[in-house]
């Protein structure tokens, strides 16, 4: 067991877990676990208006978490809004941004690599206002095409929306450069993080970005917990999301003014204790170091490839530059059968379209088989993945 | 185990199946497929008197989608009309004879879905 492994309890109760769908949700070290029992069994109050001391603790929890995922990717304070996940935190920018977009303006760039939540949001924009949708093509190597890229994004060019890190490939796309084509265009740019935050630094400043949006589950954090990022004078000028208790500044029957940046975006009583223990999965992550993290899952990567690259029959989807990330398919065995026959080995993989029906469509597949790390993961799981894949061939005979 | 889906029968099915193809003139014909698996599967009938006198499946798909598929249309051939509207999840779970779990029901089900969409074609 490598060291990080101990600090997560599910390998403790599952000792021959091999769990490589980190992609799809990371596992919970033991402090983030710890933060949400003891906010449940000791600290449990709502915040804001609670004049007791119980309350203003949590108050002071919640803000003091908003602060440490500011630090994190480089952003204000204020410039952090607490949602659902990746996918809400998009929600909440196509229902709005709207309002802000320059007349003239009506077409909305995004890759052929999108997740399905940063595509068909954008699509029911476009459906909605009359916008185009234009999409940033791959390449063989299943990277961006950027030189395609320099002509797509145009004086026409409303709103960019790219993911920082592919999810069926792993891919890293360079964002920094679409973000500079964006904006001498003008156009509001938006980065998908879910795939990148909990391996790559993160800096929103260096990015350039307007909006940035990612997950806590996905980062060692609990369910249910999502950020979204914006620049601070574009976040003041949108209108609020969702309309209720705690963003209202004053109210009487007939019309309402709302609060600042960020609680205007936060309608409702929040996930308090989402929001306390992601910031404590951040702490987790900022111990270890993140470049760490990406060093040891670089080192894991190039293993796992030199593994999978000796097995006859298998069709790797691989780029250049890539993240914990790799989709393969099998002697055209069908990938749910792959994964049925691993997971008799208690071996998790992903298989299927990953909420990339049309990429899918791209590569003529129905579907990859795709295997993701994270700190947790060993070469040990990796020799038992391809064990496995070896027991796949037998009962197939191939 | 899950292993126990792998029965020799089974992928006998997937690798040599039964019906396969095309019919030159189906009375009826029905395509169906399960977008979050990728399985797709065609349905061919030819229909004589009230009964299945020919039927043919084609697509793609996991091992237990074809070899439902298999196993299905050989069970409902020569079968009345009637009768076959009556078949239920319940045949399809005792046809194959291998546990299915919460997750794979829909690829066991759809050749059973085919054929009621080619049939509900029939009245329409």
């Amino acid at each position: 067991m490598n060291s990080f492994k101990k600090d997560f309890p599910i390998f403790k109760n599952n000792p021959k877990l091999v769990y490589l769908d980190s992609a799809s949700t990371s596992q919970k070290p033991k402090q983030v676990i710890k933060a949400i029992s003891d906010f449940y069994e000791k600290e449990n109050a709502n915040i804001h208006r609670g004049i007791y001391a119980l309350s203003e603790n949590a108050t002071k929890k919640y803000i003091l978490a908003r602060e440490t995922i500011a630090k994190f990717i480089n952003a204000e304070t204020n410039e952090i809004i607490f949602t659902k996940n990746t996918t809400e935190s998009i929600n909440l920018l196509s229902n709005v941004l709207k309002e802000i977009l320059p007349k003239g303006k009506n077409e909305i760039v995004l890759t052929e690599m999108e997740h399905h939540s940063n595509l068909v949001t954008w699509q029911e924009f476009a459906k909605k206002y009359h916008f185009k949708l234009k999409f940033i093509p791959i390449t063989k190597n299943y990277e961006l095409d950027y030189e395609k890229a320099k002509k797509i994004i145009n004086d026409k060019t409303a709103i960019l929306g790219v993911a920082h890190i592919s999810n069926v490939f792993g891919t890293i796309n360079n964002i920094e450069f679409l973000v500079s084509l964006a904006k001498e265009k003008k156009a509001i740019t938006i980065i998908d993080a879910a795939q990148s935050v909990q391996h790559l630094k993160i800096n929103v400043k260096k990015i350039g970005c307007d909006f940035l949006a990612f997950s806590g589950h996905k980062m060692f954090g609990p369910l249910g917990i999502g950020v979204l990022y914006g620049k601070k004078e574009l976040l003041e000028k949108l209108p609020p999301f969702q309309f209720g208790g705690g963003m209202i500044n004053s109210v009487i029957y007939e019309d309402a003014t709302f609060l600042d940046i960020p609680e205007k975006f936060e309608a409702g009583t929040q996930n308090i204790a989402g929001a306390i223990s992601l910031a404590e999965a951040i702490k987790y992550i900022e111990k270890i170091k993140i470049e760490k993290i990406e060093r040891y899952e670089k080192e894991l990567l190039d293993y796992t490839l030199k593994k999978l690259k000796s097995i006859d029959g298998i069709e790797l989807y691989l780029p250049k530059k890539q993240s914990s990330i790799i989709s393969f398919n099998l002697f055209g065995i069908h990938q749910h059968d792959v994964a049925q026959i691993l997971s008799d080995n208690k071996i998790c993989i992903r298989a299927g379209h990953h909420c990339c029906m049309p990429l899918m469509k791209k590569l003529k597949t129905q579907g990859t088989c795709r295997i993701s790390f994270s700190i947790y993961n060993t070469k040990e799981d990796v020799d038992k993945l391809i064990e496995g894949l070896k027991k796949v061939k037998e009962v197939f005979r191939e | 185990m899950t292993l126990e889906i792998y029965k020799e029968h089974i992928l006998d099915l997937y690798k040599n199946p039964h019906n396969k193809g095309n019919l030159k003139n189906p009375t009826y014909e029905f395509s169906k497929n399960n977008p979050i698996c990728g399985d797709e599967i065609k349905i061919q009938i030819l229909a004589k008197n009230n009964k299945i006198a020919d039927i043919k499946f084609c697509g793609q798909g996991c091992v237990i989608s074809q070899a439902s598929a298999s196993l299905l249309t050989d069970k409902i051939k020569n079968l009345s009309i009637n009768k076959i509207k009556k078949l239920n999840k319940e045949h399809i779970l005792e046809m194959l004879k291998i546990p299915i779990s919460y997750t794979r029901i829909k690829c066991a089900l759809l050749p059973l879905e085919a054929v009621r969409g080619a049939l509900e074609n029939v009245r329409n």
